[in-house]
């Protein structure tokens, strides 16, 4: 453990901009969320509505999970927000411990801080130093931004400390995933795909009501910070589970760490072919993408198999309750309800569907700063050649994450009520309205390629900015003209595909992607 | 004699560095030439933009009658490049990469491909992650070699190998020429220039200081002779191109310019010559020289 504070300044010399964009952003949602909440909800009255209509929607149960306090503005923000606010921290947790542990190493960067006076522990504990004080301090001011806003003292440091659970919980997760692989994409997809799990996992639970399986919520650590009962109960002693949970993990993986050599994996490299038939850039891309391609594929397929297995439920919630079928028959029946679930889940997928297009076209840009590219271009392959050959993973593999997301969807809603022949052509189509607005976010990635190389990592602020406003937006009370900012608040909502906008978003696209391609042509080839 | 690569005036800033600042550069079609300097005198940044990956800022560079960076693709099918930093896909094997790389080039010859992994004693089986820096090396040059093209672009290519394949890279180069290829070798290892290059170009902070063979440049340096004579000398330090002599009774030790070596040897024959000892100019004091220059 030695040298694990010099680790740690280092750490945070190197994350001197991005941490606190993290903290700011983490801290500043959770102002704005309550501030709008306050607005949106001002009487007990409206509260008491939102409360009912909130634990009986599914989509929102999914989504959010339940509400359990809407007498309370905190009850609120918790449910608005809460597992967002676990979510997003979780990512920054796994990017940071990631960032520096198994990617220091395979840049062979640990081999030469690990030659000086520096103990075998010391990178993983200075990794597990930043990220999980970062969590706790985005908690911790949290707590602080909803005192201020003159919320219940107890509620808020509930809250807080919930967000900061998951941050520790994630940051013991990635310190596992980054002794398995020798490769950091690797770990990181692992962390991730983990996160996904226990999202979904919180998600089947909550949406599926009393009757339902609701103890899958427990195995999840965003499903116990529902489970803390924020400004209701206050029932700090479920924190004990994600402590617990953080302290296994490290011991763990600093376990693994005595045990393993520098540089290498528990997952062992083999040997492999000494021949290759791959002659194209596409072919090299495919290789280099495949992975990623059909693990996303599965992923959202899964994914669409969980929203379209909860769909039924949300038909048969109306009919079960005839206070809300009244209501619900106001806004056009039950099946309008399911309409509503679907318009929403599709533009979920639709979102995190962007992220892997992101990702692919970001890959570009990693090939390049790792000199990669550099070989490839000193060959004929021309430069338009070798971007395609990386951007036809984004716009077409865009296509086919969200066909697999609407097959899964469509394939389970359709057998439970008995009609795969209308639904799931219904629902593929649905999915793949959202790739216009997709291929508009991966054009802004690739303009910011091939003009500012050196701001390529921005697509990730202009993915974030549309999660927020497309999932918050409506909460937030967002001017017009910022809403309209996402290009997903412009893709018809489902059942009403109207191909108009389609046409138009796709146009944006095209103009983004060549601007692109064009600078790119032009520009040296930078690091 | 065509030039293979014929550069002037080439400029190229980076911000405020000035990583080339009127650059002149000729290679003659069929030469090796060294293109020799330290870390940081803009070796590479000349290459990049010889391959069309760096756009000049003023200039002109003719690449095998082509514009680099107009021509990228044609041009880029007549040559075969080596990187100063090799880095491979982690999860590409080895003789992956050599066929990927030769595939795009336009096809690379299997039996020198096989012959040329026996010389370097490389396994072509291994993945990327797993070749030290030496063997990510090579698995680029035998990439480049076994590939049928007019001119080889080789940067720093034996930095990471041992002696022994030094060696062995040396002989690979000395084939190329007997094949008639042309080839611009970057280095900073001069002993490697010394054997391999028929002409040198020396660069220094982003000029090209020297060109020409190694025996023009050797006008430029001084060879250092230690005598004992018959007699005390006597005047030799009168004489022009004689530097840093020292004298004690019949022996003595002196540096003298290499083009003025006649007229000193006619003075210290005439005075008598019991023993002589005369080290001829390396590179490296050549080197030395041009960055005393600099200081």
């Amino acid at each position: 453990m030695i040298g694990t504070g010099n680790l740690v300044r280092l750490a945070l010399r190197r994350d001197r901009i991005l941490l606190p964009v993290w903290v700011l952003f983490l801290v500043g949602i959770t102002y704005s969320t309550t501030t709008a909440l306050e607005e949106l909800y001002a009487t007990a009255e409206s509260r008491a509505l939102l409360g009912v209509t909130a634990n009986a929607n599914s989509a929102f149960l999914a989504m959010l999970g339940p509400l359990h306090d809407w007498s309370s503005l905190g009850g609120l923000v918790v449910w608005r927000w809460g597992v967002f606010s676990g979510l997003f921290v979780a990512i920054m947790a796994m990017l940071v411990v990631t960032r520096h542990t198994r990617a220091e190493e395979e840049a062979g960067r640990t081999e030469l801080i690990a030659a000086t006076v520096v103990g075998r522990h010391a990178p993983l504990a200075a990794a597990v130093v930043v990220a999980g004080g970062t969590s706790l301090l985005i908690g911790l001011l949290q707590a602080l931004a909803l005192v201020g806003k003159g919320l219940d003292a107890g509620g808020s440091f509930a809250f807080g400390l919930s967000t900061a659970s998951v941050g520790l919980v994630f940051t013991g997760v990635s310190a596992l995933t980054a002794q398995l692989s020798e490769n950091s994409r690797v770990s990181n997809a692992l962390a991730g795909g983990f996160l996904g799990v226990v999202y979904l996992l919180r998600a089947a639970g909550d949406a599926a009501g009393e009757s339902g399986p609701q103890w899958l919520t427990w195995f999840s650590p965003i499903g116990w910070t529902e489970h803390v009962r924020s400004f209701a109960d206050n029932r700090f002693w479920v924190l004990l589970l994600p402590l617990a949970a953080f302290v296994l993990l490290v011991g763990v993986s600093s376990a693994v760490v005595s045990r393993r050599d520098v540089g290498l994996g528990l997952l062992a490299a083999r040997l492999g072919p000494p021949n290759s038939t791959i002659g194209t850039p596409f072919g090299l891309a495919w290789r280099l993408q495949k992975g990623s391609l059909i693990g996303w594929s599965v992923a959202l397929f899964a994914v669409g198999v969980i929203y379209g297995s909860v769909a039924q439920a949300v038909g048969q919630m109306v009919q079960d309750n005839p206070t809300l079928g009244q209501i619900v028959s106001k806004i056009g029946g039950a099946d309008a309800m399911v309409d509503a679930f679907f318009a929403t889940i599709t533009q979920v997928l639709g979102l995190i569907t962007s992220i892997y297009l992101v990702q692919a076209i970001l890959r570009l840009r990693s090939e390049e700063t790792s000199f990669r590219a550099e070989p490839i271009l000193a060959t004929p392959v021309s430069r338009w050649g070798w971007v395609a050959s990386h951007a036809v993973f984004a716009l077409v593999g865009g296509a086919v994450v969200l066909a697999a997301s609407g097959l899964g969807l469509g394939l389970v809603y359709g057998l439970q009520i008995d009609d795969v022949g209308t639904v799931l052509p219904k629902l593929l189509g649905a999915a793949l309205v959202q790739l216009p607005a997709a291929w508009v976010i991966a054009g802004v990635a690739l303009v910011l390629f091939g003009l500012f190389p050196q701001l390529t990592g921005v697509s990730w602020a202009v993915v974030s900015v549309s999660l927020v406003i497309t999932l918050l937006g409506p909460a937030l009370q967002l001017d017009q003209w910022l809403v309209d900012v996402s290009p997903f608040t412009h893709v018809p909502k489902y059942p009403d595909i109207t191909f108009g906008p389609l046409a138009w978003l796709t146009a944006v696209a095209v103009v983004l992607l060549a601007a692109g391609f064009a600078g790119f042509r032009r520009r040296d080839l930078t690091t | 004699m065509t030039s293979a690569i014929s550069v002037s005036g080439l400029v190229k800033t980076f911000g405020p560095t000035r990583a080339l600042d009127d650059l002149d550069l000729d290679v003659q079609t069929g030469e090796v030439h060294g293109f020799l300097g330290p870390n940081g005198s803009g070796k590479s940044t000349t290459i990049r933009i010889l391959l069309g990956l760096l756009r000049a800022d003023s200039g002109t560079a003719r690449l095998l009658g082509g514009d680099p960076w107009k021509d990228t693709a044609a041009l880029h099918r007549r040559l075969a490049y080596v990187p100063g930093d090799v880095n491979l896909w982690p999860n590409l094997t080895g003789g992956e990469v050599i066929d990927l790389l030769g595939r795009l080039r336009g096809g690379l010859n299997p039996a020198r491909r096989a012959e040329l992994l026996e010389r370097f004693e490389l396994d072509p089986r291994k993945k990327g992650r797993t070749y030290s820096k030496g063997n990510r090396q090579k698995v680029a040059l035998v990439a480049a070699l076994s590939s049928d093209v007019e001119l080889l672009i080789l940067d720093e290519p034996t930095s990471g190998l041992d002696p022994l394949m030094e060696a062995v890279f040396q002989d690979c180069i000395n084939d190329e020429r007997r094949r008639g290829r042309t080839v611009l070798l970057s280095s900073h290892i001069l002993a490697e220039v010394e054997a391999l290059c028929d002409r040198v170009s020396i660069i220094r902070s982003g000029h090209v200081v020297e060109t020409g063979t190694l025996a023009d440049l050797r006008h430029l340096t001084r060879t250092s002779i230690s005598a004992e004579l018959a007699a005390p000398p006597n005047g030799l330090a009168n004489l022009a191109g004689v530097h840093d002599l020292v004298a004690e009774g019949n022996r003595v030790k002196f540096e003298v310019d290499s083009d003025k070596l006649d007229p000193v040897l006619k003075q210290l024959v005439s005075t008598g010559v019991r023993t002589l000892t005369s080290q001829p100019p390396t590179l490296e004091e050549l080197f030395l020289r041009h960055y005393e220059d600099a200081k």
